[in-house]
């Protein structure tokens, strides 16, 4: 019952939201992701203290089809994403606190009823289920980007849209043909589960590419990649926010529950050519952020960079490196919503995305230098913060990994990290040092709802940096 | 039967209503009336299958998924008129007459659905069509009405000669019209069993239907037909009848020519093809959301091919599903569209902060067209999906459909675009009063609930 109430709030809340007035919109989206943060702790909580109570869910849907409505958290990785999605929110919603969108209702409304369908899909163990969740996540989000955002966001979200929509159409039909095998004509994801470890592998190999397709665009991984610059720098950055920090984190999620079990022949086979799309993405992203200007579009392409190498570590498939993964899937998720919440108050502040009109503002808002240099460090994956465990664990995976090019990979995908320390740096020392310009003079330092938002952030970068047992322990019992 | 007499009847009914009555507003109320009593005619026809009476005069049989069909679709003649009444009216000066030929074409829908002899078939094509010419050219003063009334007409007597041909050719092949004697049975049991002319006769059958249900490369009267035709009457053209087309189709070449599903097969293939692709990519280029909708329902056509491409049970569930997924998310949005204006997508600009309601159930209306899930279009593109992938032939068409599927999503979405975010003065023909948007609302709300749970449409 617990589980649903994951979905069911956020859902309930968005509804709810947008019937109630634009000044109380704020405050009341806020105390429904609350309540949702309460409940994923309590999930938590329950999950490390098996026997209490069941986190599973299961009732009849659609019997004709052997279609069930089930949810489960049953392993370390659902836990996370979960404990992602039930932070994320109220600490955005804090952070905005000062900086409210026009029709507030109609915008607070659309990120709760996002929320519950990234729930849903992270807690869906039913495959028509979970797709259904895919889709519905979708929805709310690309109303969001539409409405809100830059100018030319109605045709980028447009592009954005489609581009998914047909990869998921196309996963559809994948999973139509894998419930065709299924003994008994069910979507559950264990009988899926079951007809990949019959299925021959000449079959696994073109299967693999219909399922991975949707999860490739999603991520982005090159050559799938060009909707995602735009889409970002385009939509307002609460938005980017959602489609940042969480969407993609979807694809990623999608690979390691759906793709891998399912159609382990077809990834085995397919594993080289996946990771060399990720590294060139990696290297690809990391050039062209560094010369990037428009500090969202910097972040886009590092994005790319950081996901390209979850991506190719979930395909080392070795278990330090998918550990790995699920552990930066947490913290990438935080850092980056750390980072996006400085470029709202940028935005916010400056009226600008274009980092050539800022700079020292070191000099005049040293708190908010703070905050911004701990989350960028976070990003680069520096130790002590949390950005480093994870990373040290997927180049182990990968290193390790069974493929005969792994060392290349290896070293390219090293070759990402003194990258992301470049341009990181770079764009702080555009930011933040230098002279101080015109437009950033009047810079005004961190608001308290600023300050509380990231001080959770930095919070949990740091201890999770110092202390990432607790991040081990979870993700040590499913791999 | 029962329902096949009570529309002939109240067809008869409409008509001495115009004479006697002069009101329109009563005679929208009979007619509303009329189609709850034919209603109540297909479930009591329901009930009498159930308790065993299929078979009537040798000529008509029901079973359980045409007995349902025919509830389904009287179901949609209801919503039909619930949200189309005022405008139906308003065409010209002969309501009556318009509402007693709907129930005419009615009286062919369901022989359609039932027939068992081939002669049926083509009195209920005859019946489906002939009203439909008079309505195509109802709006007397329109140079387009007139236009398409003629395409139709011409169009559609040419098909029925093609129909009559077929026919006569499996005549001569069998020595039967029956198509559950075994005369006719035996002669599609094996395809070295039969003779030439049984196979041209069903070649010619399927371009016939091609033509009746605006398949490619029989499809080039549609968007002139459906365009000119009075906006009131397009959306019951598009839908009851063209689902009532594809029920006759499959009916006959899912029970007789079932065992010899190798000779046509690929034929409908060819078929799915070309309907998507041209469906597809000429409605993208369309500048008039009407003319958008006419395209849209050849490529949504393509879609329901499927369900005769696929010799199983789970395409006859399918076809149930889209009659009624499909049938309900274009009444919602060819209501939307007949109160506007303007028919172009730049008429539908800034239609979201003028009219929430309207902007918000077309949006709706045009999620279940596109398929995605949460609406009931979703379930209806699963299941003939489905079954095509169950039958296991030609995967690579399916995945050419779903790709198609994605198409349609940009042209669907560019009116949401227009309504949500562009700004403009959409202006609307006239004011919409609040019972309007009433079944407005309830059409949305039916789409949703069949989005989330579909078996309340599927038989067990």
């Amino acid at each position: 019952m617990l589980i649903v109430l994951l979905i069911l709030i956020p859902l309930l809340g968005g509804l709810a939201t947008m019937l109630t007035s634009d000044k109380s919109a704020s405050y009341i989206a806020t105390g429904f992701s609350f309540a949702t943060l309460v409940l994923g702790l309590a999930s938590y909580y329950f999950y490390i203290h098996p026997g209490q109570t069941e986190l599973v869910f299961n009732y009849p849907w659609i019997e004709a089809l052997g279609a069930t409505f089930s949810l489960a958290l049953e392993d370390g990785l659902s836990l996370l994403m979960v404990i992602l999605t039930a932070i994320a929110f109220p600490v955005l919603f804090i952070s905005m606190f000062n900086k409210q969108p026009e029709k507030a209702a109609r915008f607070y409304g659309l990120m709760l009823l996002a929320q519950a369908g990234l729930m849903g899909v992270f807690l869906a163990k039913d495959a028509l289920l979970f797709y259904v969740f895919w889709e519905v996540a979708l929805i709310p989000v690309y109303f969001l980007s539409s409405l809100y955002g830059g100018p030319k966001r109605i045709p980028v979200t447009f592009k954005f849209f489609v581009y998914t929509f047909v990869g998921s159409l196309v996963m559809l039909i994948a999973m139509l043909l894998i419930y065709q095998q299924t003994p008994i004509h069910s979507f559950s994801w264990n009988s899926f589960v079951s007809v990949g470890s019959t299925m021959p592998p000449s079959e696994q190999q073109w299967m693999f590419w219909l399922m991975f397709l949707a999860f490739a665009i999603k991520m982005p991984i090159f050559p799938f990649h060009t909707w995602q610059p735009d889409a970002y720098e385009q939509s307002a950055t609460p938005v980017t926010v959602v489609l940042s920090a969480l969407m993609v984190k979807m694809g990623l999620f999608a690979v390691v529950r759906w793709l891998l079990p399912v159609l382990p022949e077809g990834s085995r086979h397919w594993m080289n050519i996946v990771m060399l799309l990720a590294v060139i993405g990696i290297v690809y992203a990391s050039l062209m952020a560094m010369v990037q200007t428009n500090i969202k579009r910097l972040i886009a392409y590092s994005s790319i960079a950081h996901i390209g190498l979850m991506c190719a570590s979930i395909f080392s498939i070795q278990i330090i490196g998918m550990q790995g993964v699920a552990i930066q899937m947490f913290n990438h998720g935080i850092n980056i919503l750390g980072l996006w919440i400085i470029v709202s108050i940028l935005e916010h502040r400056l009226n600008t995305q274009d980092m050539r009109e800022m700079g020292g503002i070191a000099k005049i808002a040293p708190a908010f230098t703070i905050a911004m240099v701990v989350i960028s460090l976070a990003n680069i994956a520096l130790p002590l913060t949390n950005g480093f465990i994870g990373e040290f664990m997927m180049f182990n995976g990968l290193f390790n990994s069974i493929s005969s090019y792994r060392i290349v990979f290896t070293v390219v995908a090293g070759l990402g990290i003194i990258l992301a320390a470049v341009y990181t740096l770079g764009m702080i020392q555009k930011v933040a040092y230098g002279e101080l310009k015109p437009t950033t003079e009047n810079f005004k330092d961190l608001t308290t709802n600023e300050w509380v938002a990231l001080a959770v952030v930095i919070g949990l970068i740091i201890w999770l940096g110092i202390y990432p047992d607790v991040l081990m322990g979870l993700v040590n019992s499913n791999f | 039967m029962n329902a096949i007499v009570i529309s002939a009847l109240l067809g008869v009914v409409m008509m001495l209503s115009g004479l006697v009555l002069n009101k329109s507003k009563q005679i929208q109320w009979i007619a509303i009336l009329g189609a709850v009593v034919l209603l109540g005619g297909s479930l009591y026809d329901n009930y009498l299958m159930g308790m065993g009476n299929t078979s009537y005069f040798g000529m008509i049989e029901l079973n359980s998924y045409t007995a349902w069909f025919n509830v389904l679709i009287t179901g949609c003649l209801l919503m039909y008129f619930l949200l189309f009444h005022k405008h139906i009216a308003s065409v010209g000066k002969n309501d009556a007459e318009y509402f007693a030929l709907m129930f005419f074409i009615m009286c062919g829908v369901y022989l359609l659905s039932t027939y068992t002899n081939l002669l049926i078939l083509f009195v209920g094509i005859e019946i489906l069509s002939i009203p439909q010419y008079i309505l195509a050219g109802s709006d007397k003063n329109s140079l387009k009405s007139n236009e398409a009334s003629l395409k139709y007409f011409l169009m559609g007597s040419f098909s029925t000669g093609i129909l009559l041909m077929g026919v006569a050719l499996i005549y001569g092949a069998t020595g039967s019209f029956d198509i559950l004697s075994p005369k006719f049975t035996d002669q599609f049991q094996q395809l070295s069993g039969m003779s030439s002319m049984s196979l041209i006769g069903i070649l010619i059958l399927i371009v016939s239907f091609g033509f009746k249900s605006s398949s490619a490369p029989f499809h080039f009267w549609t968007p002139d037909v459906y365009d000119g035709s009075p906006t009131a009457f397009t959306p019951f053209m598009a839908t009851v009848v063209k689902v009532s087309i594809f029920l006759a189709f499959i009916r006959l070449f899912h029970f007789s020519f079932g065992n010899i599903s190798d000779a046509w097969q690929i034929s409908i293939a060819f078929m799915i093809a070309m309907t998507l692709l041209i469906g597809n990519i000429t409605a993208v280029y369309q500048q008039s959301v009407k003319r958008m909708m006419a395209y849209s329902s050849i490529a949504q056509a393509g879609f329901m091919l499927f369900a005769i491409f696929s010799f199983n049970a789970t395409s006859w569930q399918g076809i149930m599903l889209y009659t009624v997924a499909y049938t309900l998310a274009s009444l919602g949005m060819f209501a939307v569209i007949i109160k506007m204006k303007d028919y172009t997508y730049e008429g539908f600009n800034g239609l979201a902060k003028k009219e929430p309601v309207l902007a918000f159930t077309a949006t709706i209306c045009l999620f279940s067209l596109a398929g995605i899930p949460l609406t009931g279009g979703f379930f209806a593109k699963y299941f003939v999906l489905s079954a095509a992938v169950e039958q296991g032939k030609m995967i690579g068409l399916v995945i050419f459909a779903v790709l198609m599927a994605a198409v349609s999503a940009y042209y669907y979405f560019r009116v949401i675009i227009s309504m949500y975010f562009k700004t403009g003065d959409a202006e609307l023909s006239e004011p919409t009063t609040t019972i309007e948007k009433a079944f407005l609302i309830l059409n949305a709300i039916i789409i949703i609930v069949l989005g989330v749970l579909p078996n309340l449409v599927l038989l067990r």
